[in-house]
């Protein structure tokens, strides 16, 4: 009855949130607002019996990624979203476009899918369960993926670094 | 144990351990002056009470009674979110810190800890990771030079060094083989050739210990990396606008960080509570935190002993040296301790 209770209220923090960080005007309280999204997304893994994923939820997208997104914006020092006539019409169309979306998406599920509820704990959540799926069953998957993260960190350096040797050549300074 | 005694007794729990924590808090101030004062041939506090002792309680009312101002060119709401973000998120990782072995209170089996969790030490990671936002929206909100550039500073520094902090600790979770913090104190129980304790330190992660000592020195923005705070050029950092109350939670929040690293290191590198037991049975229940306790003090002093001796990194120095020296000392020191794991298993 509390876990229900404790989701309920969860779930509704993080449908707030979100909604929050779409009408926000200043992109430094939409950043804020996506933080709560995803500490409370942390807190329904933990409801769920994930206890490791919902400490890595907090850590890498709550804790490192989200630190990054407030400091580039500190940095450019980003001001308010302009209204213009482009955004009322992509108000007007996108609101009942996205609540068909998402009504067609639910349906679908509840309609296809199984309904069946799974108990707490029935599914991995301990760090060496995890560490056991991970490093044994999906290792090929789990290396292929830092791989990829590998390449991702590799192409930002080269984008990164492409301006420095574009720039003419400073004289030096004697 | 019924609902009603588990909530009695973590209510008891934790109220005492968050009165310990604050008045650990307010009398490291204390000793951080007492001390520092010593080494520059000062006395430091002296007026208030025997050897200035009562000084905190005089400082904590001079806080609460100044006047509260608040800057008119701030941003309100995250201006007044910020110090307390920072005071939250550094007094909530003792929920998970034990400081003792089990005792038996009227019929109950207790550990001394609030709570035991098989994340214990994620727990803490993930809070003092929430805990920039304190300092970087302080920064940002004050709408002053000096802020901003100290809370860019300490966010960037705080990223930057905790991949360090987080790297050190790993060799740590290879060894012990788990994340609850009361697990990695129970595998360092007992000696090596019957004299060296089997603390993780004496154990192959001596570099990791120096790892996380310096990692530790940057996260909580403590000289020789005090750079978000520098006030001969950023005049006080992210905190130059707030005054009175607000203030003192920031001090607070870096006093009450300081101890959690204590605590952290002394858990996972410094053998917990373990230390000679003898005596009648009260005497083993107190002897365990008496030497946590010990450790974390020695901790606290030398990061005092640092304050007062060294001085104050550049900032390009601070960044070349967490990232071209203690990042890939971290990595390696990871693959040995892994590597050696491994041929011994």
């Amino acid at each position: 009855m509390l876990h229900l209770a404790l989701f309920s209220i969860f779930g509704a923090i993080c449908v707030a949130g979100a909604v929050n960080l779409l009408i926000q005007r200043h992109p430094i309280n939409s950043a804020l607002s996506l933080i709560a999204v995803l500490a409370s997304l942390a807190v329904e893994y933990l409801l769920l019996g994930a206890e490791f994923v919902a400490a890595v939820q907090v850590i890498v997208y709550a804790g490192a990624i989200m630190v990054l997104f407030v400091f580039t914006i500190m940095l450019l020092n980003a001001g308010e979203e302009e209204r213009t006539p482009g955004s009322r019409v992509a108000i007007l169309l996108g609101i009942p476009g996205m609540l068909v979306g998402s009504i067609l998406v639910a349906w679908a599920l509840l309609r296809y899918s199984g309904t069946g509820s799974v108990s707490v704990g029935a599914l991995p959540g301990p760090p060496n369960t995890i560490a056991q799926l991970l490093f044994h069953e999906f290792l090929l998957p789990f290396e292929v993926t830092s791989v990829l993260i590998l390449i991702a960190i590799m192409g930002a350096v080269v984008l990164a670094s492409r301006e420095e040797t574009a720039r003419p050549a400073r004289k030096e300074q004697g | 144990m019924s609902i009603t005694t588990f909530v009695t007794v973590s209510v008891i729990k934790i109220v005492i351990a968050f009165a310990v924590l604050l008045s650990a808090v307010a009398y490291s101030v204390w000793l951080e002056r007492k001390v520092v004062g010593h080494i520059q041939n000062r006395w430091g506090p002296s007026y208030v009470g025997p050897f200035g002792l009562l000084q905190p309680l005089a400082d904590g009312l001079k806080f609460i009674f100044k006047e509260d101002l608040t800057p008119p060119h701030v941003y309100k709401p995250l201006y007044i979110a910020a110090p307390m973000l920072s005071l939250i998120c550094a007094v909530t990782s003792i929920a998970v810190i034990p400081v003792g072995n089990w005792v038996d209170v009227a019929g109950l089996h207790i550990p001394l800890q609030i709570t035991d969790l098989n994340i214990g030490l994620l727990v803490i990671l993930g809070i003092t990771s929430m805990g920039v936002y304190g300092v970087a929206l302080a920064g940002w909100s004050s709408n002053n030079k000096y802020s901003l550039l100290g809370g860019l500073r300490a966010s960037a520094q705080m990223v930057s060094y905790e991949i360090s902090l987080g790297l050190s600790l790993i060799g740590v979770l290879i060894v012990s083989g788990s994340f609850s913090l009361r697990q990695i104190v129970d595998a360092q129980a007992g000696h090596f050739w019957g004299f060296i304790p089997r603390w993780n330190i004496f154990h192959g992660q001596e570099v990791a210990f120096f790892i996380y000592l310096m990692s530790a020195y940057a996260e909580t923005n403590r000289v020789p990396f005090d750079l978000p705070e520098a006030e001969t050029e950023l005049v006080a950092g992210y905190h130059t606008e707030y005054s009175a109350m607000k203030f003192a939670m920031f001090f607070m929040a870096e006093y009450a960080n300081m101890i959690t690293v204590g605590c952290v290191a002394t858990l996972l590198f410094l053998g917990g509570w373990h230390g000679p037991i003898f005596g009648p049975p009260l005497l083993q229940v107190i002897l365990p935190v008496f030497w946590f306790v010990l450790k974390v003090f020695c901790f606290m002093l030398l990061y005092i002993w640092v304050r007062g001796t060294l001085p104050r990194f550049r900032y390009d120095q601070l960044m070349a040296f967490g990232w071209k020296f203690l990042f890939p000392l971290a990595v390696a020191n990871l693959v040995v301790t892994a590597f050696i794991v491994a041929v011994r298993a």
